[in-house]
């Protein structure tokens, strides 16, 4: 028993976090809540017109002002960080996990089945991701999935090409050999073998894919062809609000604020990961 | 007499990622006459290098020189300003590294490289180290010594290099001269050239010189004194004869006693005429494949045939290139032969592993020389060794985690280490969990491709021994592939010699020590001897070998 708490204690890694990753992290995780507990916390209905005045300025009763029809704005950004989040979250998700499993598989068999698939993604890719959704939007319509698929679709080809890379370098190894000589399935191999080892950047991919998917999103959103009305993701609030810049009013410059922070904040604290301390010696 | 170089309780420590301080070098006395070279010899880990480094005033990233003093011709390297170190480095203390491969610049010419410290430290004029430098090409007997420095680094061959590397260290006359391992990554065969033009430069120059190594017999051949290296201190330290035939430290005599493996007897067992356990008939590998003729572009291994018996153990040595290591590959499958039979107990493999039955895959295990590179670093020894344990014999839950423990027994590994990732080891226990692994799937052969050459000598010896006694135990047959031939000899009862492609020779265990093939004569005579008047016996004009 006393053997065996020296080693007990060692298997528990101690981390190292950087003072701006933590304030990336506190912040990733406000919005978070704020995006799982919405209706909890804001105050108005979403589609309720409750202020007499338009554009109205931050009191006590509309902490953070009214809208062109005189919503309430903080009713509309909580609402709004479902949309960002949600919408970008599921279609990262799904991005990241084809690109990243077709990337391990492509480098683990490598031959003509590496060589189509690159090839293919290749021409995917060189497609402009901002012409491919306005086209997609105008053809099928805009919807929360055809969103989400459409957004998945631009970002599979680069997380294709990012894991790939990672996994040719692992691919090479003599422990991926014997997995092979041993006769173990591509399942295991890209699972057991190859994931453990490009996990790290990968979900540092992940978390930069997620910004920049945000930024799409919402940028379709400011176009009109992203969220439809009355439902708004933070990227519509700005474009229905857009009248209001003139008079300096809060529903415009809020929504803005809230993409910004959320984007700094993902790309605060991926760039400040926490480090594992390993002393070997200990 | 005057001391060139005077290290006083010197100590170096290292920082680790928790802010802990770990003293790597722990109070070192050493001095160096003018003109005297001397050698730190240790195994990897004991600070050798770390020591010599301090001779610049450098340490590595992480690393500072907490305490003691270094004096270079007068004076103290560590309360220099990094100016004047800078001074100090090229012109009165050089160094040449390990793999000269790393240390030149494959897009300039090698003439400009060499000449380079000169021009820095504005020592002689650009014409006059030219011609320096090509006096320095003739005295380290390099090939075309007018021409060779307008070559690029990719031009000359990897003894060429390193003795390239040496010419760049000594062009500014420096007192002092740093060697770190410059031979270790060279063949035996080139390595005696090298050794031989650093010992008559050397003595010509008439400057001073510290050799890093942890090959005892090389060192023997160029040190006037040898310090013994172990965990950052001195453990021994005389001249070179008195080292090598009174040492007193234990840790010296293993060191001896592991550069000459005591080869046990081998006990032959009876073949009885019955098949051989691994036949292997003209087999052709390469790499390559010509779209003219079905014929491969570079043919590795050319036509070699062998036969293995049961419980008997086959050495296939050879120098870099020669095709062993493909052979093994082909053996086992994952470079698949272009022509030839392989038959395992009796019947045909198919070329490739894809085309093998699972249980033959199971009986032929392949274990390779870096076991850094053989283990997945970010599984647990439990994963690494459970999964052969569940794929090959579907032990699950507590009969797989007995058996964890009776393999990690086998090959002497306390079973605390299960936890552990392979980064969290040393070179040793990682190579002694990689034949865990092969033996966990219960094999007849294991193919052992330079398991011992990225191991200090004494670890090295360790695991030979473990084989041995493996063999013992469970009936194994081994191939053994190696550039070392005294691995070989201490362990196998037939050996091949390979080169270019060919099986040259095939000596038995009887007539081991008198090889008939020219190659094999000066293959066998060029390894390194304990005795320090072994290089300067050797004749000058060693055979020149045509296959």
């Amino acid at each position: 028993m006393t053997l065996e708490t020296p080693s007990t204690t060692r298997r528990r890694p101690r981390y190292q976090i950087k003072l701006v990753g933590m304030l990336g992290l506190a912040i990733i995780v406000f919005w978070l809540i704020v995006a799982a507990f919405g209706p909890h916390l804001a105050p108005y209905p979403i589609g309720e017109i409750v202020d007499q005045d338009y554009f109205g300025p931050m009191s006590r009763d509309f902490w953070l002002g009214s809208d062109y029809l005189g919503r309430d704005m903080l009713s509309r950004i909580v609402y709004g960080a479902r949309y960002t989040l949600g919408i970008s979250l599921a279609a990262v998700t799904m991005a990241c996990t084809c690109g990243v499993v077709l990337g391990m598989s492509a480098a683990v068999a490598g031959g003509w089945f590496d060589s189509v698939l690159s090839r293919f993604l290749d021409a995917m890719s060189s497609i402009p991701s901002k012409l491919f959704a306005l086209v997609v939007v105008s053809a099928v319509g805009s919807s929360i999935p055809v969103l989400i698929f459409m957004l998945a679709i631009i970002y599979t080809p680069g997380s294709y090409r990012f894991a790939r890379a990672l996994a040719v370098n692992i691919a090479a190894m003599d422990y991926i050999t014997i997995a092979r000589l041993r006769g173990e399935k591509m399942f295991h191999i890209i699972t057991a073998e190859v994931l453990p080892n490009i996990i790290g950047p990968v979900l540092t991919d992940l978390g930069l894919r997620f910004v920049f998917i945000v930024l799409l999103l919402s940028g379709m959103s400011f176009l009109g062809l992203g969220v439809q009305p009355p439902a708004a993701d933070w990227g519509g609030l700005v474009r229905e609000n857009i009248d209001g810049l003139p008079f300096a009013a809060p529903a415009v410059i809020l929504p803005s604020i809230a993409i910004a922070t959320l984007t700094i904040a993902v790309n605060l604290f991926i760039d400040n990961l926490p480090v594992k301390i390993r002393d070997r010696s200990e | 007499m005057a001391k060139l170089v005077e290290i006083r309780g010197l100590k170096v420590e290292a920082k680790t990622d928790a802010n802990r301080r770990i003293e790597i070098v722990k109070g070192i006395d050493l001095d160096i006459a003018p003109g005297e070279i001397v050698a730190l010899i240790g195994e990897s880990g004991s600070g050798k290098t770390t020591i010599a480094l301090t001779v610049m005033g450098y340490t590595r990233t992480g690393c500072s020189i907490s305490g003691g003093s270094v004096t270079v011709d007068g004076q103290d390297v560590v309360r220099m300003t990094e100016q004047q170190r800078s001074k100090l480095r090229g012109a009165v203390v050089s160094y040449v590294p390990q793999s000269a491969a790393l240390a030149f610049n494959p897009a300039k010419a090698i003439m400009d490289q060499v000449i380079e410290v000169t021009q820095i430290h504005g020592i002689m004029p650009a014409e006059e180290a030219r011609q320096r430098a090509i006096e320095l090409f003739r005295a380290l007997s390099l090939p075309n010594p007018e021409t060779i420095g307008e070559r690029y680094p990719h031009q000359v061959s990897g003894g060429q290099l390193q003795r390239l590397a040496a010419a760049m260290a000594l062009i500014a006359n420096p007192k002092v001269v740093i060697f770190d391992e410059p031979t270790t990554a060279l063949d035996v065969t080139t390595q005696i050239e090298v050794l031989r033009a650093f010992k008559d430069v050397m003595r010509r120059a008439g400057a001073a010189a510290i050799y890093v190594s942890h090959d005892l017999a090389v060192v023997a051949q160029l040190a006037d004194r040898i310090a013994v290296l172990r965990n950052g201190e001195v453990q021994e330290m005389g001249e070179t004869v008195q080292i090598l035939e009174q040492a007193r430290h234990p840790y010296t005599r293993e060191l001896i006693a592991a550069f000459e493996p005591h080869r046990a007897p081998v006990v032959l067992n009876d073949i009885d005429g019955r098949r051989p356990l691994l036949s292997v008939e003209n087999v052709v590998a390469g790499y390559g494949r010509s779209k003219i003729s079905s014929s491969l572009l570079v043919k590795a291994v050319d036509d070699v045939s062998l036969e293995l018996y049961r419980g008997r153990n086959l050495g296939i040595v050879g120098e870099s290139g020669c095709g062993k290591s493909t052979l093994a590959r082909a053996i086992s499958g994952i470079l698949p032969a272009a022509s030839g039979h392989i038959i395992f107990d009796g019947r045909e493999l198919g070329s490739g592993y894809k085309e093998r039955t699972a249980q033959q895959k199971r009986e032929m295990q392949i274990v390779f020389q870096y076991a850094d590179a053989a283990l997945n670093p970010a599984k647990s020894i439990d994963e690494i060794l459970g999964r052969p344990l569940a794929f090959y014999h579907g032990l699950t839950g507590e009969a797989q985690s007995k058996r964890i423990n009776a393999l990690l027994d086998m090959v002497r590994l306390p079973t605390s280490l299960r936890g552990r990732r392979p980064g969290e080891l040393s070179g040793g226990q990682k190579q002694r969990v990689n034949f865990a692994r092969a033996l966990a799937a219960e094999p007849k052969l294991i193919i052992c491709d330079e398991v011992t050459s990225a191991l200090d000598t004494v670890v090295g010896a360790a695991v030979i021994d473990l084989l041995r006694e493996l063999q013992h135990e469970l009936a194994l047959s081994y191939i053994f592939i190696s550039h070392d031939l005294s691995v070989v000899q201490a362990i196998c009862d037939k050996i091949i010699v390979m080169y270019r492609g060919k099986a040259v020779e095939e000596l038995a265990v009887e007539n081991m020590t008198q090889p008939q093939h020219p190659y094999t004569q000066l293959l066998f005579s060029s390894v390194p001897k304990l005795d320090p008047n072994w290089l300067d016996s050797l004749a000058m004009d060693r055979p020149v070998v045509t296959a």
